[in-house]
């Protein structure tokens, strides 16, 4: 900085009346969220409205919107297996990441702690997989989880113990679901640990040294000083969790494409397939907006019960 | 927990919980690495070798992989693609948001907590969920097979979280500023530019590297709205890569390591960006 910029203005002040500098504020106003409104309804909001419309209707995608079936294609929606499947495997992933995932996020946060040697190194190991895309996420454990034991790394692993045979992961309709759960867990722990460090740094460290004074347990300590004092971060990770199964797309699509017999199908993969492979625009609407009403009543019932918003701040 | 209280003893008694630490997590990093060490290793072998014994370290190494993947045109249109993507998404996503933020950290007008929670709202319709609807309208703009399309529509999704993050931050800095700037004959512009702007650009830096890092891994709207292979981005030309070569693993494997190579160094040097934005936009505060 040469010199103070604003000593030239500072004259000119005292000519401004009242009103102009209200207009100014108003005119900034406006201009400043001109963009962000104009790419938010274009891309957002309108596409939304539209798709309503659309989902009334049977449509190819060509020609005009005229086949008028009203909620026929809700009707076929719930009453579709494939889709109903698609939703407990959502529901499946959901309950596998709030009982194994996020536990596990939280003891290796626990772990790493506050001042553990070592801590930024293990910080940056884990959260490596969260910066790979999930295609090479996905090509990557397509290869490891190779049926054949000579060349999936996993299935070998597994014939060294005596006793086990390879398996076929994504091929058996059974395993399948826990096999991308598994990847999953690999690439997203890294990130509700993060979340869970922030969290812990946010302790103030006089509470711990009071209650180590008071003689508590290490186990104590950790149920009734540490996690309590992180609730916020935890609901914000469930929260963040809930709505990223709901997302989880382009690994499934990547290693099984909902296969074997829509064993691994979810509700974006199911959108995915009806919308841009069979090309049926307006049932695919149907399903956007189905998909779009369960995701706004779980996060108003989140906003509602856990009062707080604090995700949004 | 605290460094002074294992101090006190050092009793094979105390220390035994920590080593028990260092070995789970020690643990972690190699379920970590192993998958990552194996897929570099993969490509470091001839097609014959990556059949036969996948999962021995490559001696001697094979380079051909690499080269040949590199000697591809299209790899190179890719990394193009990306970067451009990439670029004028984070510049928009940063411009928009930072205008947005300031409004509705620094400013009073009516309406402002209903329209702030319209823009929420990109939190809660993810793209997954909206691609759809998204495709539709960009079809009748008439962006499909475009690049602009691909950064217009991950921007207006990126939004949301980032003005969240930047509002946050522009009101943690003090009013006693603003109020000294404008005596001194700052009018509002001068002072979102002047002074409030340079203040955060830690909380710029942590929104631009979230939204690269979004942008650089998004598969789903260009595999939505790019036909055409030469406006294909790394993730789409990587997952057409392995469609198309699925049987020459080692190939694969390269190609795989190569497109995750830049982003790899970018997190080495922005890991403190990143996850400050991430955790900001997650925590409050």
């Amino acid at each position: 900085m040469k010199k103070n910029p604003f000593d030239q203005n500072v004259q000119t002040l005292p000519q401004k009346t009242r009103s102009t500098r209200r207009l100014q504020d108003r005119m900034t106003i406006v201009l400043f969220l001109l963009p962000a409104i104009v790419l938010f309804s274009i891309f957002l909001v309108y596409p939304i409205f539209q798709s309503v419309y659309y989902s009334l209707f049977s449509w190819k995608g060509f020609g005009p919107v005229v086949d008028f079936i009203g909620l026929n294609n809700f009707k076929r929606i719930l009453t579709d297996w494939i889709f109903i499947k698609a939703v407990g495997n959502g529901l499946l992933i959901v309950v596998l990441s709030l009982t194994i995932q996020l536990p596990l996020s939280l003891a290796l946060a626990l772990m790493v702690g506050r001042n553990l040697r070592g801590r930024a190194f293990f910080r940056t190991i884990f959260f490596v997989p969260y910066v790979l895309s999930e295609v090479i996420t996905g090509i990557m454990w397509l290869i490891l989880y190779n049926p054949d034991s000579k060349r999936g790394f996993i299935n070998a692993l597994l014939t060294l113990i005596p006793g086990l045979k390879a398996q076929p992961w994504l091929g058996d309709t059974r395993t399948v679901l826990l096999a991308i759960f598994v990847v999953l867990t690999w690439k997203y722990f890294g990130f509700h640990m993060l979340l869970y460090m922030a969290g812990l740094q946010n302790i103030p460290p006089e509470i711990e040294e009071a209650a180590l004074i008071d003689g508590v347990s290490k186990r104590q300590m950790i149920t009734y000083i540490t996690i309590p004092l992180i609730g916020s971060t935890i609901r914000t990770s469930v929260y963040l969790s809930v709505l990223g199964s709901l997302q989880v797309f382009a690994l499934v699509w990547i290693m099984t494409k909902g296969g074997p017999v829509n064993a691994s199908e979810v509700m974006s993969t199911y959108m995915y397939r009806f919308s841009f492979v069979r090309f049926q625009l307006g049932y695919g609407s149907a399903v956007a907006i189905v998909m779009l009403l369960i995701s706004l009543v779980f996060s108003l019932a989140y906003l509602r019960l856990v009062r707080q918003a604090d995700y949004l701040s | 927990m605290s460094v002074n209280y294992s101090y006190r003893s050092r009793t094979l008694k105390k220390n035994l919980p920590r080593l028990f630490q260092y070995f789970v997590l020690s643990l972690v990093v190699l379920i970590v690495i192993v998958p990552i060490v194996m897929i570099v290793f993969g490509a470091l072998k001839t097609r014959g070798e990556f059949m036969t014994r996948p999962y021995t370290p490559p001696i001697p190494p094979n380079w051909e992989n690499y080269a040949k993947v590199l000697s591809m045109p299209i790899f190179w249109s890719m990394l193009r693609n990306s970067l451009l993507i990439m670029l004028a998404t984070t510049i928009g996503v940063v411009l928009i948001c930072s205008l947005t933020a300031f409004v509705f950290s620094r400013m009073k007008f009516r309406g402002q907590n209903l329209l702030f929670n319209f823009f929420t709202l990109g939190l809660m319709f993810p793209i997954t969920i909206a691609i759809l609807p998204v495709y539709l309208i960009v079809r009748q703009i008439g962006l499909t097979n475009n690049l602009w399309g691909v950064i217009l529509v991950q921007t207006s999704f990126q939004l949301s979280i980032c003005i969240a993050i930047l509002r946050s931050f522009f009101k943690s800095v003090p009013y006693e500023l603003q109020d000294a700037a404008y005596i001194d004959g700052c009018n509002t512009f001068g002072f979102f530019w002047r002074i409030l702007l340079p203040l955060s650009r830690p909380a710029l830096g942590a929104v631009a590297s979230i939204t690269m890092v979004t942008s650089w891994n998004d598969l789903l709207v260009p595999l939505v709205l790019i036909d055409k292979e030469k406006l294909w981005n790394l993730p789409l030309g990587t997952m057409q890569f392995q469609g198309q070569y699925g049987m020459d693993l080692a190939l694969i494997a390269a190609f795989v390591t190569l497109s995750a190579v830049p982003a790899v160094i970018f997190y080495l040097f922005a890991e403190r960006q990143i996850i400050s934005g991430l955790t900001a936009g997650a925590l409050k505060g």
